[in-house]
């Protein structure tokens, strides 16, 4: 099947001179339809960038994000507008996500009535109240004629989420879309969005920084793991999860706490050299990670950025140091 | 029906969040009193100006409410006559400022780039400019005496400190997140900027007008009493230019007559500035659900 989104070598620069930063490096993917892909990583790992410059609001500094076939810098009129409206946002806070002076109701209706998905002004309310629905904020008849501030942090996810449903997307951009919201209504959204995911054949990328957060979303699906605007690997989720092969995978897994006691205390916990992230700045030479790395072997890792190679059980990894002369480096 | 019920909803709502501010509300009465009294009262009120010399600078009484002036006089009537066209040259110099600020303040915001920084560039120019000096010496070869003239060229004198207010609150909503799902919803620029940023900025916006308002009475006042604008018809400034020509300011007798337009000024400025602190309220739609 055709990817319904997919970006190559696609990079993001900010700033300039001595101050640039480099906040997203050479980024590849394909994602295909019906996929559910959790882009997780540390913040300020390029994730976020990422999102927003496969959702068409921020510009690459080079690369490509392709949609239908044809980068969407080249996309005409008529398949840009195609392009806005398959590929869809949900903003992490959901304080700033809705305009403060506007109620419930005119937020999605206008989308609604823009892009002429409804006939006239009743159609809308009636269209309205069956999306406020599809996102469990129910009774809607309660809830369209409040403004935001009225609403919980919870409830103005969902009305963003379901602002987002208006245009009938296929591809939604999660960008931290429960990180925000209290821990107890997390579950109910992250059910709601998988809902969405069958009901409205959405594909979605999800980012995250929680791994465990990404474990659940994405189980039957993939997880791309971003160090520093890199990826270092990624692929199906339950491999990744029970198999990582990337030292930051592992760290990153390491790091997520067992609620199983037995597990927790067989769990081989992984001692990075050092704790700080490097700053974008100055980043280290060769792979970003080695300062850190557990298995660094000099002379190798400091020297030339890792190429993501294939796996043979799917997926990708940009690390050389291989599975056999790890264990030795640790003996 | 529905509509005008909508209407009376709006307006029913909004005086009942001006009155929760006091000191505004009764701005805002007063601001409405002096309207109607300068607007309507002219009908009402016929404009004394039959002299009568064995009347002279009377003190006000029943009959003459604010005093008389030089010539006999009722100051009451001449008050009520003058305030028309003082209020209307500062609402066209008031809209037309804050029309030109708004506009190109969010333009410069959104546009960014070369557009930017040309408008920029001509705001600071303008802000360098001393506006009354400027207008003094412009005056001298320009014949101010058409009202709306006068007023659009306050207007278009006055925009440039708003410009700038405007463009720097645009510039923080433009990142804010429900400003780039409306792009991803691809809303289209019209509906960002008139439903996304410029509901968010109204209360500055509607506060910078009644500023704008106020400020432009004072310079159009200064302009007629440095006799640089032609004096004609009656009207608060031109009654201070008058009085003071005539030395008033060294008469007792005369106190009235100089201070009476003084106050009609200072009273309207009063109740105008006091009013925006309701209007603050109206337009805040937390406040509006509590009503």
């Amino acid at each position: 099947m055709a990817p319904i989104i997919e970006v190559r070598n696609l990079t993001k620069q900010f700033g300039k001179g001595a101050e640039m930063v480099t906040a997203v490096d050479s980024v590849s993917f394909a994602i295909e339809p019906g996929e559910t892909v959790c882009l997780v990583g540390e913040s300020g790992c390029g994730k976020s960038t990422t999102g927003r410059m496969v959702a068409g609001l921020l510009e690459a500094t080079s690369g490509e994000v392709i949609f239908e076939g044809k980068n969407i810098k080249q996309l005409d009129s008529a398949a840009f507008r195609r392009y806005r409206q398959t590929v869809q946002i949900i903003h992490q806070d959901p304080y700033s996500s809705l305009n403060p002076t506007q109620t419930i109701r005119q937020i999605i209706t206008a989308p609604l009535l823009r892009h002429n998905k409804v006939k006239g002004k009743s159609a809308a309310e009636a269209r309205a109240l069956e999306l406020l629905e599809v996102v469990d904020l129910t009774p809607a008849r309660d809830v369209i004629d409040k403004y935001p501030h009225q609403l919980s942090g919870g409830q103005r996810q969902r009305v963003a989420v379901a602002r987002a449903l208006t245009v009938d997307p296929k591809f939604i951009v999660a960008d931290e879309a429960v990180s925000m919201v209290d821990v107890s209504i997390r579950v109910s959204i992250l059910t709601m969005l998988a809902r969405l995911k069958k009901e409205f054949d959405v594909t979605f990328l999800f980012i995250t920084h929680d791994l465990a957060l990404a474990k659940y979303f994405a189980w039957q699906g993939r997880i791309t793991v971003m160090y520093l605007g890199r990826i270092v690997e990624d692929g199906p989720t339950q491999r990744l999860i029970t198999d990582p092969r990337h030292p930051y995978t592992q760290a990153l897994l390491s790091a997520v706490p067992e609620a199983d006691p037995e597990l927790a205390h067989h769990k081989r916990e992984i001692e990075l050299r050092d704790a700080e992230i490097p700053s974008l700045l100055a980043l280290p030479r060769g792979c970003t990670f080695h300062p850190r790395c557990p298995y660094f072997v000099a002379g190798q890792c400091d020297v030339a950025v890792p190429p993501l190679e294939a796996l043979p059980e799917g997926g990708r990894v940009a690390c050389p140091v291989r599975m056999g002369e790890r264990i030795s480096l640790l003996v | 029906m529905g509509f005008v019920r909508g209407f009376f909803n709006w307006l029913g709502t909004t005086l009942k969040l001006m009155t929760y501010n006091k000191a505004g509300f009764i701005g805002f009465l007063s601001t409405c009193a002096i309207l109607i009294i300068c607007l309507i009262g002219p009908f009402f009120i016929p404009l004394d100006t039959k002299t009568k010399l064995d009347n002279i600078y009377q003190p006000p009484s029943a009959e003459y409410w604010m005093g008389t002036d030089h010539q006999g006089r009722d100051i009451f009537s001449q008050i009520v006559h003058g305030g028309k066209d003082v209020i209307y040259v500062a609402a066209v110099a008031a809209f037309l400022s804050t029309f030109i600020a708004v506009g190109f303040g969010t333009l410069s915001a959104f546009a960014g780039g070369k557009i930017d920084t040309a408008i920029m560039g001509v705001t600071d120019v303008f802000l360098t400019i001393p506006q009354f000096p400027l207008l003094a010496v412009l005056a001298a070869f320009i014949t101010l005496n058409n009202l709306t003239f006068l007023g659009l060229f306050l207007g278009a004198l006055s925009w440039p400190a708003l410009l700038r207010a405007v463009r720097s609150q645009a510039l923080s909503l433009k990142e804010r997140d429900f400003v780039e799902a409306a792009r991803a919803l691809d809303l289209g620029t019209s509906h960002i900027v008139f439903r996304e940023l410029v509901p968010n900025m109204m209360t500055y916006i509607v506060i910078s007008f009644t500023l704008a308002l106020t400020a432009a009475v004072y310079t159009q006042v200064g302009l007629v009493l440095l006799g640089l604008v032609p004096v004609s018809g009656s009207n608060w400034g031109v009654m201070i230019s008058f009085a003071w020509t005539q030395g008033a300011i060294f008469f007792r007798d005369a106190m009235w007559r100089i201070m009476m337009p003084i106050l009609a000024i200072a009273l309207f400025q009063l109740s105008v500035i006091t009013m925006t602190r309701s209007l603050e309220l109206a337009f805040n739609p937390r406040l509006r659900t509590m009503v």
